[in-house]
């Protein structure tokens, strides 16, 4: 036996798992959306692609073109989802910045604190934030003592007082933030701590203000490591549908995912469910592709 | 921020600031929620003193609790059954990629990728689907959520072992090679002994990986018994629960940290810090 055909044949189990498991479940996705359902409403996927019902893709199409639910869901979740961004690039390039510049002897204690809310499980720290800021708990209790509430109820933000998890979209927000911002910050201490410190060094000696040094230097070349770490965070939160449930608990911040799990995982509207879910991956495959080429050529420089 | 911007050598106090309120920010709250996993009444808002109750109590407490029994055992069982399953086939695949020459490499190599990147609720239809279409005979319930975490966490190893593979190059394998030992004699006597770390760690990860998944377990569960803990989470963090949930929460981080603690620790004393530290934070 050739040793060429060694890694192939250990290759073999690995392929057909997610030969299997990965792209026959996507196949079940499109055979579903496209396929119909049966008098319990339960999907009956058709296999073959030459006898492919478009009927419910037409539906879902021509409710996103009158304007109908699932436009405002999209358009709810493209909202969320940027501002969310937005507000993690705000909090995490500073804190990327000063880990990877000027942490000193305290950078092995700051990465380890940006490493643990990583492994922290997700809902638990949506668990942490419920406790804290339900009516009586000891956040509520904070953000009223600093006047944050006051401010965010007259900002339209917050429209009862203590009501912090009765539907505000503002928390949704910022518990996606909270979420994600693991997932941004440490790409981008990455590529920060890659930079050669020479050439921010080279532009202040040729008369570049540190401003301007910053601008042009430092933040083009920390270019790569801002696009992947948003979409690191991007892509999850197309997707989720637990943060809304549990900080929100109100079809007034549904996003699309939660219109998926309603009709696919709880409910009777499966053939729907996995239109929308088609659209959902259709939408994010840019994403999902332009991350998978930009960390190969990060690891061909890695490597020369 | 004005001394900063005149002086970006001297230190940034501000950025100081921000971080430290950061890394607090992300901390605290979960550390609240600890504390109160050992609150000796039943709010989770109001402080009445410590107790262990809500770890070992005889009624409503993790360790008597059937609901919260069950959802610990099962979590384990499954990040069990998946480190068994997932490991040994990553860590082939990662091999056998790493070393594949000829066609079709860039593609199974993207095939490897995707479920990294695909957001986990596209994977739970897909898979939910696919069990409920095309595997009726599995069904949903435990084999399925095995397979759905396995299906994820492969991956992981897979590009791990490779991380590993590239930096011991393959000079020792030429050695073997050259003083006369047979491809199966490279890889078992000379290449997996030197992977060792990095199958200690990957299957680490996958552990922690799979006892924090939420999204494909939950889509691939069947009845009460196949309720996992951050699903237990999920459904009664609003409810009226007591302290039991986040006792039980904080045993489950603790075993997560645990294993990765362990993990991290092997990983450096052979494979060196740095890798170390691009592995705890899944630099991938």
């Amino acid at each position: 036996m050739s040793g060429r055909w060694t890694w192939r044949l250990l290759s073999l189990p690995g392929v057909g798992w997610l030969s299997v498991f990965f792209l026959v479940a996507f196949y079940a996705v499109l055979c579903v959306a496209f396929g119909n359902q049966d008098t319990l409403s339960q999907p009956v996927p058709f296999w073959n692609p030459l006898d492919w019902n478009v009927g419910y893709v037409l539906d879902v199409l021509r409710n996103i073109w009158h304007g109908g639910q699932y436009l405002t869901v999209l358009l709810r979740t493209l909202a969320f989802v940027a501002i969310a961004m937005a507000l993690a690039l705000l909090v995490g390039y500073p804190v990327a910045y000063f880990t990877a510049r000027h942490a000193g002897r305290f950078r092995g204690l700051v990465l380890l604190g940006l490493i643990v809310p990583f492994w922290i499980n997700y809902l638990m720290r949506m668990l942490a934030w419920i406790n804290l800021l339900s009516p009586d708990g000891w956040g509520t209790r904070v953000l009223h003592d600093l006047g944050i509430e006051r401010l965010f109820l007259w900002l339209g933000l917050l429209s009862t007082r203590g009501g912090w998890l009765d539907g505000q979209e503002a928390t949704v927000v910022i518990a996606l933030v909270y979420g994600y911002i693991p997932f941004l910050i440490l790409p981008l201490y990455a590529a920060l701590d890659r930079i050669d410190q020479r050439q921010i060094e080279a532009a202040r000696d040729l008369g570049a203000s540190p401003l301007s040094a910053f601008l042009r230097v430092t933040l083009p070349l920390s270019m790569p490591g801002i696009l992947a770490g948003s979409v690191l965070v991007a892509l999850p939160m197309f997707g989720d549908y637990y943060t809304p449930d549990l900080v929100s608990a109100s079809t007034r911040t549904n996003m699309i995912g939660n219109q998926i799990d309603e009709f696919t995982r709880q409910g009777s509207e499966k053939v729907t469910g996995a239109v929308l879910t088609l659209l959902l991956a259709l939408i994010l495959l840019a994403l999902m592709f332009y991350y998978l080429r930009s960390t190969r050529r990060a690891a061909a420089e890695h490597a020369a | 921020m004005i001394a900063w911007v005149r002086n970006p050598w001297g230190r940034p106090r501000w950025l100081a600031v921000v971080t430290a309120a950061y890394v607090l920010w992300s901390i605290v709250p979960v550390g609240i929620a600890i504390l109160f996993a050992f609150n000796a009444g039943r709010s989770r808002t109001t402080w009445q003193g410590f107790s262990f109750h809500w770890f070992t109590g005889s009624t409503g407490s993790v360790l008597h609790d059937p609901a919260l029994q069950s959802a610990l055992e099962h979590t384990l069982l499954l990040a069990g059954l998946c480190v068994a399953i997932s490991t040994p086939i990553g860590v082939a695949l990662g091999l056998g990629l790493q070393r594949w020459r000829g066609p079709g490499g860039g593609t199974v190599n993207t095939l490897m990728l995707l479920p990294l990147v695909t957001p986990e609720i596209v994977m739970g239809v897909a898979l939910l689907l696919l069990f409920l279409r095309v595997f009726p005979g599995i069904g949903l319930g435990t084999p399925a959520q095995v397979i759905g975490q396995v299906t994820f966490t492969l991956s992981y190893v897979v590009v791990m072992v490779r991380g590993r593979l590239a930096s011991i190059g393959r000079e020792y394998e030429e050695a073997a090679a050259d003083l006369g030992a047979p491809p199966h004699d490279q890889l078992l006597r000379v290449l997996l002994p030197l992977l060792a770390p990095a199958i200690i760690a990957s299957a680490a990860v996958a552990f922690a990986l799979s006892l924090d998944d939420f999204v494909v377990t939950q889509y691939l569960s069947s009845d009460a018994s196949t309720t996992t803990v951050p699903m237990l989470l999920y459904a009664s963090a609003r409810g009226a629960p007591t302290p039991a949930l986040n006792a039980i929460a904080t045993v489950a981080l603790v075993i997560t940290l645990a294993t990765l603690t362990l993990a991290f620790l092997v990983y450096r004393r052979f494979a060196g810090g740095r890798e170390a530290v691009e592995l705890a934070s899944l630099e991938v």
